[in-house]
């Protein structure tokens, strides 16, 4: 079990060093030569009209809300479908009325509006 | 040297010698596959594709990787520097660490080494849950990038990603729970065994099948989903301001990503390394592997060549009132349906 976590821990190293050494072997071989014209933002072609970094529709930030309900709840369910074969039949009927309540929030948010992108 | 000290020297270059042999094998895997994908979809559309370097272009993927190499790197004075650095390091790092429990074979037994070689990373009873998290890790290096960028257009590419890859995400997250369920772990590789033993689960699971291949297209931004990086609406998206290798690395995450989910699809639901019925050497089992990938990326480009792009909000329908909802429900059936073959409804 140790050994598989270390292995992982390497391989985390390893797959970041890759890239870097591709970076710095790139930054060795190609051209260095920036300028004022080339060093701006070129979005589409067009010059820049102001900041990116500004208000932005509120709808993102709404399924993130909704995504981070459901996915703690999701979360839950792992560990019942692991044993899910060795628990009696009462679980499957508590597990149901989870999910039904999961349904509700869904339904719930979907008559809301929350799932209409506007 | 201290001798206590040996075994744990060994199972460290071990570590490294995998590491190294996965990332060189994803990192070669990328690069056929892009050929891979011009070729198949030049042949459908009528044309022969890359045919020029090489025998049937097979040297062009080595060639463009060159060209990206002696690239300048335009680096917009607008940029947050730091995270515009960062951003394709994470995409690419999170892409590779996801292969990490996918398992390629039967453990081996080999002569330098006590106990049997795990082909694959590791294997641990949390392996679907760590996939799982780790696969929702691809989202930071591409919100960030959008947002590092101060580009409108990449803002909403990032964003846009964002909000797609956490909706679909449950729909497959729920829609592996079938599997779960039916062998009783997380690990890969006993889910790969119990295939073995049984039946694969596509047939058990067909319409967690469904669900998990249309959220798996989702989830790595490809064609019809390829809502970030729309070229009409968004020039690039979340990479317009990248040049050079730091674009290479979004790219190179993009196919690692895929070739992730097609040993995921193979692993899960279509019996992983196996073969039903033939018991096969570890490099049978190898190739039977990297056959079924390269059958999945097949479909990838199937679907990329046959699919128009979806609209925005009707992607975001489909996955919250369409996805989510039938992976609900395949959940409650695969409960019922198991809970009454335990009692022996089934006879």
């Amino acid at each position: 079990m140790v050994d598989n976590w270390g292995f992982i821990a390497v391989l985390t190293l390893v797959a970041f060093t890759v890239p870097l050494i591709g970076l710095a072997l790139s930054w060795l071989l190609r051209p260095h030569r920036p300028g004022p014209i080339k060093q701006t933002t070129y979005e589409c072609g067009l010059e820049t009209i102001g900041d990116s970094w500004v208000q932005f529709k509120v709808q993102y930030y709404l399924y993130a809300l909704i995504f981070v309900l459901f996915d703690v709840e999701t979360v839950f369910l792992y560990p019942w479908a692991v044993a899910f074969l060795g628990l009696p039949l009462f679980a499957l009927v508590e597990m149901v009325i989870f999910l039904g309540i999961l349904a509700i929030g869904l339904i719930y948010a979907w008559r809301k509006g929350a799932l209409e992108w506007v | 040297m201290n001798p206590d000290l040996t075994p744990t020297i060994w199972i460290l270059l071990e570590a490294v010698v995998k590491g190294a042999i996965v990332i060189g094998a994803l990192l070669t895997g990328f690069a056929y596959s892009t050929w891979f994908e011009r070729k198949v979809i030049a042949r459908m559309q009528v044309r022969l594709g890359p045919n020029k370097a090489g025998p049937a272009g097979l040297l062009l993927p080595a060639a463009d990787g060159l060209k990206l190499f002696f690239k300048e790197n335009i680096i917009p004075r607008a940029v947050d520097k730091g995270i515009f650095f960062l951003a394709p390091l994470i995409s690419m790092t999170v892409a590779v660490l996801a292969f990490a429990v996918i398992p390629v074979g039967d453990p081996t037994e080999v002569p330098w080494r006590e106990g049997l070689l795990q082909l694959g990373i590791a294997d641990f009873d949390v392996a679907l849950l760590y996939l799982l998290g780790v696969t929702s890790f691809a989202v930071y290096g591409i919100a960030l990038a959008g947002w590092a960028s101060n580009n409108k257009f990449a803002l909403i590419g990032g964003l846009r990603a964002g909000a797609q890859m956490i909706s679909y995400e449950l729909a497959m997250g729920l829609s592996i729970l079938g599997v779960v369920m039916i062998v009783g772990s997380l690990s890969l590789h006993e889910i790969v065994v119990w295939q073995k033993a049984h039946v694969w689960l596509v047939l058990l699971q067909p319409l967690g099948f469904v669900i998990y291949v249309i959220t798996a297209i989702a989830e790595t931004n490809r064609a019809p989903f390829d809502m970030p990086e729309a070229e009409q609406e968004l020039i690039a998206g979340y990479h317009t301001e990248y040049t050079g290798m730091r674009f290479a690395l979004f790219f190179q995450a993009e196919y690692i990503a895929m070739l992730t989910v097609c040993a995921l699809a193979a692993a899960l639901f279509l019996g992983g390394y196996s073969l039903p019925g033939v018991e096969l050497p570890w490099f049978g089992d190898l190739a039977v592997f990297l056959g079924k990938v390269i059958a999945g990326m097949f479909v990838f480009v199937w679907i990329r060549a046959t699919m128009p792009r979806l609209r925005y909000d009707q992607l975001m329908d489909f996955g919250w009132k369409v996805l989510l909802p039938l992976s609900i429900i395949n959940v409650v059936a695969t409960a019922v349906g198991l809970a009454l073959y335990q009692n022996g409804v089934f006879g």
